[in-house]
């Protein structure tokens, strides 16, 4: 039994190995499989810019700070390899000179923030309510609940952020229109609050669009579950109903959510995008938008590693959690 | 005398209206013995004991009768009319079940211990891992297994464990509902002889659901046939199995091969199982009787005695009236 768990993890981990290496070639061979080069790109934009020829020591430095494009191919992805490693993902062009490690570091805890904290919350409330519903499927209170999920999902996002900004932020004026914080607070006793005051409406309209689905998906195992034998059987045994709802049914009715739960959390800085843009909101999504709108490549290349590699992290989590909930699935990596 | 049974009715309500699986059943089991209920696949044998216990699943619902538990300790009590809530503490202390599939019955995330521990802790046991340990090697388990999920354990040992947990808070009352139909024939006459031994031990009683009549006549004392929803028969068992009242007793014996006799000559019952919205005026078995006569597609027979037994059948009112 040991012994399997411990095979099983090491398959998993060098799986996932694999699967990042072949993220991180990707993600070098796919901006050099593009026609053109971004030398080129921003000499023609600066020569548009100015009006002026740009003159060749300039375009020599351009050059230098992409790495040379006459070297070989392979000795370009031994570099990228080892500055992905050293966690050095170059120079932001939009931003010139600042790092593009830095930059992330600067939007990454803000992302998880409004995005973590959101998608966690709104798969607690929705799975919470699913199991209350399903546990009764046709009483009173999934009568009201599910029709109401299918209603909220299927709102597009930004059309319920865009509404909400203008009556709460412009019309009503109770939450800022923008931006992640106060800047004149800054390091000051009042900054918590403007930051708190900054995340509600991100983050509520998040909660409302996704927790639906949540509550939907829940809802439907829930019945399936409520009708097996063992659920049943914990009616028969005199257990009181919380128990045999929770112990019997929901924990069974979870397995599948919990899959779910952890590609959302995978999803969290992709997913993020639309939210930040509409709420000029200075995380992971914010940056990217920024970035593909200003032909910033490294910028680009950072983000997108970033988000595959979180991708990763959390279908690895969540395998490990799964095995952990679910003991039949230990069989199977045996 | 540990259950009364009288007039018992189930319905299955739908829009439609209502289709009673159900019908007017009475009967009493008596303290330690061992009831076999026989009848085919949609007879109302399950829907029957779901309801004896207040199982039932919607749509289905008692609509009528009484189900008198008479517990050792205590005043008798009408589970059919009591609340859910007061059925609680009635529950696995006075009257146990094993299910059909113990792969399906059994939490598939949770271990065995946890299985018997909820239910031990919850009906005032303190000694939980010691309960657990001898309820397993009640029934041959080694208790060392007791760490096991559901799906580590063999089809019988599984089913073994739903009979050990049953056992668990020494039910006056265990309610079988075709134990032994998902395990092999070897595993299935273990099973049996383990019943009848702790049944000997414990000296609780039993109703046993089944359709295979050749099995019951092995375990039960006495045997149940339903049709159509009622008890058609009702008499000791090896009464039962020798001389058959009913026609369709009599068919159902002769369409399964005997356990220990030579097999000789199997004959299945012609026709199929009656729709139950739909039944017929008379007797519910007439469309596939071979002994049917006028009589039959008019009135319904009713249960009566016929000496040994009762029986629901228009051939011994004959033997009635002659007699008279």
């Amino acid at each position: 039994m040991k012994q399997g768990k411990g095979r099983f993890l090491t398959r998993r981990v060098a799986f996932y190995v694999a699967t990042a290496w072949s993220a991180i070639t990707l993600n070098f061979l796919i901006p050099r499989l593009m026609p053109g080069d971004p030398t080129s790109v921003i000499v023609r934009q600066l020569q548009k810019q100015s009006g002026e020829s740009i003159p060749p020591e300039a375009v020599e430095a351009i050059q230098k700070l992409f790495g040379d494009p006459r070297a070989g191919l392979l000795q370009q992805y031994w570099d990228y390899l080892g500055s992905v490693a050293r966690l050095d993902f170059g120079l932001s062009i939009s931003r010139f000179p600042t790092p593009v490690g830095e930059l992330l570091g600067a939007g990454l805890p803000w992302t998880l923030l409004l995005v973590g904290t959101t998608t966690l919350l709104a798969f607690a409330i929705g799975t919470g309510l699913g199991i209350a519903a399903g546990w009764k499927p046709g009483g009173r209170l999934d009568g009201f609940l599910s029709p109401l999920s299918t209603f909220l999902s299927a709102l597009p996002y930004f059309w319920v952020a865009l509404i909400a900004l203008y009556v709460f932020g412009l019309v009503l004026g109770w939450f800022p229109l923008g931006g992640g914080y106060d800047p004149d607070l800054y390091g000051r006793p009042g900054f918590l609050g403007s930051v708190l005051e900054h995340l509600v409406m991100p983050a509520a309209t998040i909660v409302f669009s996704a927790f639906g689905g949540w509550l939907l998906g829940m809802r439907n195992m829930m019945i399936t579950t409520v009708s097996e034998d063992y659920v049943l059987l914990g009616k028969a045994k005199g257990l009181s109903s919380g128990r045999v709802m929770f112990r019997y049914a929901a924990r069974n009715a979870l397995l599948p959510s919990v899959t779910g739960f952890a590609m959302a959390i995978g999803g969290v800085l992709g997913g993020a995008l639309l939210t930040e843009i509409v709420f000029s909101y200075p995380g992971i999504g914010y940056l990217l938008y920024d970035a593909v709108s200003k032909r910033d490549y490294p910028l680009m290349q950072g983000v997108f590693l970033l988000t595959t590699l979180t991708v990763l992290l959390a279908n690895f989590v969540a395998d490990s959690v799964y095995v952990m909930i679910d003991p039949r699935t230990r069989e199977a990596g045996r | 005398m540990i259950l009364d049974v009288k007039g018992l009715n189930v319905d299955y309500i739908s829009a439609a209206g209502a289709v009673r699986a159900v019908n007017d059943v009475s009967f009493q089991l008596r303290r330690g013995e061992i009831l076999g209920v026989a009848g085919e696949s949609g007879c109302g044998k399950s829907t029957l004991i779901m309801g004896l216990i207040r199982l039932l699943r919607p749509p289905a619902a008692i609509t009528g009768g009484e189900v008198w538990l008479h517990p050792r300790e205590g005043r008798p009590v009408d589970i059919a009319r009591r609340t859910d809530k007061e059925l609680r503490k009635l529950r696995w202390r006075s009257i146990a079940v094993v299910l059909q599939s113990a792969m399906d019955a059994l939490n598939p995330v949770a271990r065995l211990s946890a299985q018997f521990a909820d239910v031990l802790r919850e009906h005032g046991y303190r000694n939980v891992e010691e309960r657990t340990a001898e309820l397993l090697e009640m029934v041959g388990i080694s208790p060392d297994r007791a760490r096991s999920y559901p799906h580590e354990m063999s089809g019988g040992m599984r089913q073994r464990a739903m009979i050990a947990l049953a056992l668990a808070c020494d039910p006056e009352i265990v309610v079988m509902d075709e134990p032994t139909t998902a395990v092999d024939v070897v595993m299935q006459r273990q099973i049996l002889a383990q019943i009848l031994e702790l049944r000997q031990k414990l000296g609780f009683s039993v109703v046993f659901v089944t359709h295979d009549l050749s099995l019951l006549v092995e375990l039960a004392d006495r045997i149940a046939i339903m049709y159509g929803g009622r008890i058609v028969e009702l008499g000791e068992a090896a009464e039962i199995y020798r001389s058959p009242k009913h026609p369709y007793t009599k068919g159902l014996r002769d369409s399964f091969p005997p356990l220990h006799a030579p097999v000789t000559r199997l004959s299945g019952i012609p026709g199929t199982p009656p729709d139950l919205r739909n039944l017929p005026h008379g007797c519910a078995f007439e469309p596939r009787c071979p002994s049917r006569f006028d009589e039959c597609a008019q009135r319904r027979p009713e249960l009566l005695d016929v000496g040994d037994g009762l029986a629901a059948c228009h051939l011994h009112d004959r033997e009635r009236t002659a007699h008279a």
